[in-house]
């Protein structure tokens, strides 16, 4: 500090430089940021018959995505986001097997729309409260949706389900094949264009109030910030994602049943985010591809006894890595780069 | 011409313990008043019903003509009234600039856009630059509000405020825990305000208060026990026995540095 106050304003210049560089290259793409997508490409060349988990993969990624947003950048925690994975899902699953409406790129758009009125409407309401009452109100809407849905089975088929439904071939030429070679890069495009808006989002004067709203909401109201209005706009839009996931989910399955909005699914969600690392948007790749092929994986190895390895992993993911595997993985590169990531 | 900030008649009660007893307070553009009291007087629950966190029984909050008193928090710091808070309100997991970026992002309305990038607004970073210059906060640009020491982030605290450009400026004990050999830095910087903004201190520094403040109002229990200029509050019998007779309260400040 002491040099900085005899410091002419010349001197000054590089500080100032530097400071303002950080801030006009941030948003720019980095080389690592085409590993995740290389990767799911080759994916696809090395494992060609493994392609439905893989498209299992992607569908979680997107959904694990769409929590980063609120949990993540905004600091909302909720354990009801499979309420609007399963908006989503049944979206195109009734309009499918009620409405005969099977064109599936269609289906993304009004599954997005429907999981987003939902995520307008119960946000408006519920983020007016934080802490263990949102989590509790946010828990019970998914449950009511669920509720709603067994109510209704005449329409949602109740437990059982929508089994067996067909979609028109992706843009009128490539159709379902046993394989899921066609829905795996169908799920791939649909996880880009949505990446693609998210990082925009998070990297937009928007994407930093949202940071600025988890850091500190007093200091946000202080300074002017809508608060209520930039988290029912956030919460909307990660809503309409979680929605296109479920839809995806829906379409690569072919069928639909109301396990969607259970508990588990909500709370697997935020497993794989924390694995992964919030706030940082690769750390839903990393997390929800490590979760599913550690599941997958353990699974095999023991029917019984499975998800004793993946709580283990989580166990010592908090203890040793608390920013979850990106934030080790960063860890590590400082190690031995001597570079310190802000 | 009207006043920057009026409050009138202004009462709040927390259960049944009353804290803000039918306060009146006149902010003319460009003044610097200084509100001091014993502890418990209720000055920084003023401060909050003044910025909207708390909502008055009764009572009216004027800002350059317009009555504020039913609007929120955040319309109000739109129309021109900017805080500081008591104990630091920062965002710790973030770079001083980019605290700075925010407030003049939520100040200029950038912040309901979430295409561009926020990096992409040059005139931002510079704006929040020059702020940090002024406070020589410079050289700590980059680095996160939590690794700063605390008198640093307490000039950050005030930088926010002042980024927001502000008509009328509450500062809640600026110098509030930050160690005597570094105080100097922040009242240099309260004494060097824009002369248009409207200031009121709190501070319990009564060296502070005589050299800063042209007004003086004394809160006690709650209520105006009497206003005045410097010269006039040193004078009085009363206001020497309810609060300037506490020499604990020097003391007491005294004794959290070197405690």
């Amino acid at each position: 500090m002491g040099a900085s106050e005899t410091m002419t304003p010349a001197a000054r210049e590089p500080t100032r430089e530097r400071a303002a560089n950080y801030l006009l290259e941030r948003h720019r793409f980095g080389w690592a940021e085409a590993l995740p997508w290389l990767i799911a490409i080759a994916a696809f060349f090395v494992f060609p018959d493994r392609m439905t988990f893989g498209s299992q993969v992607l569908v979680m990624v997107m959904f694990a995505l769409s929590l980063d947003l609120i949990l993540g950048y905004a600091g909302i925690v909720t354990l009801g986001h499979a309420a609007f994975f399963g908006v989503g899902a049944y979206t195109v699953g009734l309009a499918a097997a009620r409405l005969q409406w099977t064109e599936p790129i269609s289906g993304l758009f009004a599954a997005a729309i429907a999981a987003g009125i939902v995520g307008f409407i119960s946000g408006w309401f519920l983020l007016r409260y934080r802490g263990l009452t949102l989590l509790m109100l946010t828990l019970a809407t998914a449950i009511l949706l669920q509720e709603t849905g067994n109510l209704r089975s005449d329409i949602s088929g109740g437990y059982d389900g929508l089994p067996g439904l067909t979609f028109k071939p992706l843009l009128g030429i490539f159709d379902y094949d046993l394989y899921g070679h066609t829905y795996y890069l169908y799920a791939l495009a649909a996880l880009a264009v949505v990446f693609f808006f998210v990082r925009r989002v998070v990297y937009s004067p928007f994407g930093q109030a949202l940071t600025g709203i988890r850091e500190n909401v007093r200091r946000m109201h202080a300074i002017g910030s809508p608060v209520h209005w930039r988290l029912v706009t956030v919460y909307t839009i990660a809503a309409a994602i979680a929605g296109v996931a479920g839809a995806l989910f829906t379409q690569t399955n072919a069928y639909v049943t109301l396990t969607v909005f259970d508990f588990d699914n909500s709370a697997k969600v935020m497993v794989m985010l924390i694995l992964g690392g919030t706030g940082r948007l690769y750390g839903a790749f990393v997390g929800a591809a490590v979760y599913m092929v550690l599941e997958d994986y353990f699974s095999k190895l023991s029917p019984t006894f499975w998800q004793f390895g993946i709580g283990l992993v989580l166990v010592l993911t908090v203890l040793f890595a608390p920013r979850g595997l990106l934030g080790l993985f960063e860890k590590v590169g400082e190690y031995f780069t001597g570079r310190k990531h802000s | 011409m009207t006043a920057a900030l009026q409050v009138e008649g202004l009462n709040r009660a927390f259960g049944a313990l009353p804290v803000t007893r039918d306060v009146n307070l006149t902010l003319e553009r460009g003044a610097r008043r200084a509100l001091i009291g014993p502890n418990g007087a209720g000055k920084t629950t003023l401060v909050n019903l003044i910025t909207g966190v708390l909502k008055p029984q009764s009572g009216r909050v004027v800002l350059d003509g317009n009555d504020i008193t039913g609007t929120s928090q955040a319309e109000r710091a739109r129309r021109g009234l900017a805080r500081t808070f008591q104990i630091n309100q920062l965002f710790r997991g973030l770079t001083v600039i980019e605290n700075l970026c925010m407030t003049i992002g939520e100040r200029d309305g950038h912040c309901n856009n979430m295409w561009r990038s926020a990096g992409s607004r040059r005139l931002v970073i510079d704006e929040a630059l020059d702020h940090l210059d002024s406070l020589r906060l410079t050289d700590d640009a980059l680095k996160l509000v939590r690794e700063l020491p605390y008198g640093r982030q307490r000039l950050v605290e005030i930088a926010i405020a002042l980024a927001q450009k502000p008509r009328v400026l509450l500062l809640d004990e600026p110098a509030a825990g930050v160690p005597s050999s570094e105080s100097h830095l922040i009242l240099d910087v309260v004494a060097a305000l824009d002369p248009d903004i409207a200031v009121l201190i709190i501070e319990h520094d009564m060296d502070v208060v005589f050299r800063f403040a042209k007004e003086i109002t004394v809160l006690v229990q709650g209520a105006v026990f009497t206003q005045g200029t410097p010269n006039e509050i040193m004078n009085n019998e009363q206001v020497r026995a309810v609060y300037l007779g506490q020499e604990s309260h020097r003391g007491g400040r005294q004794g959290m540095h070197h405690g």
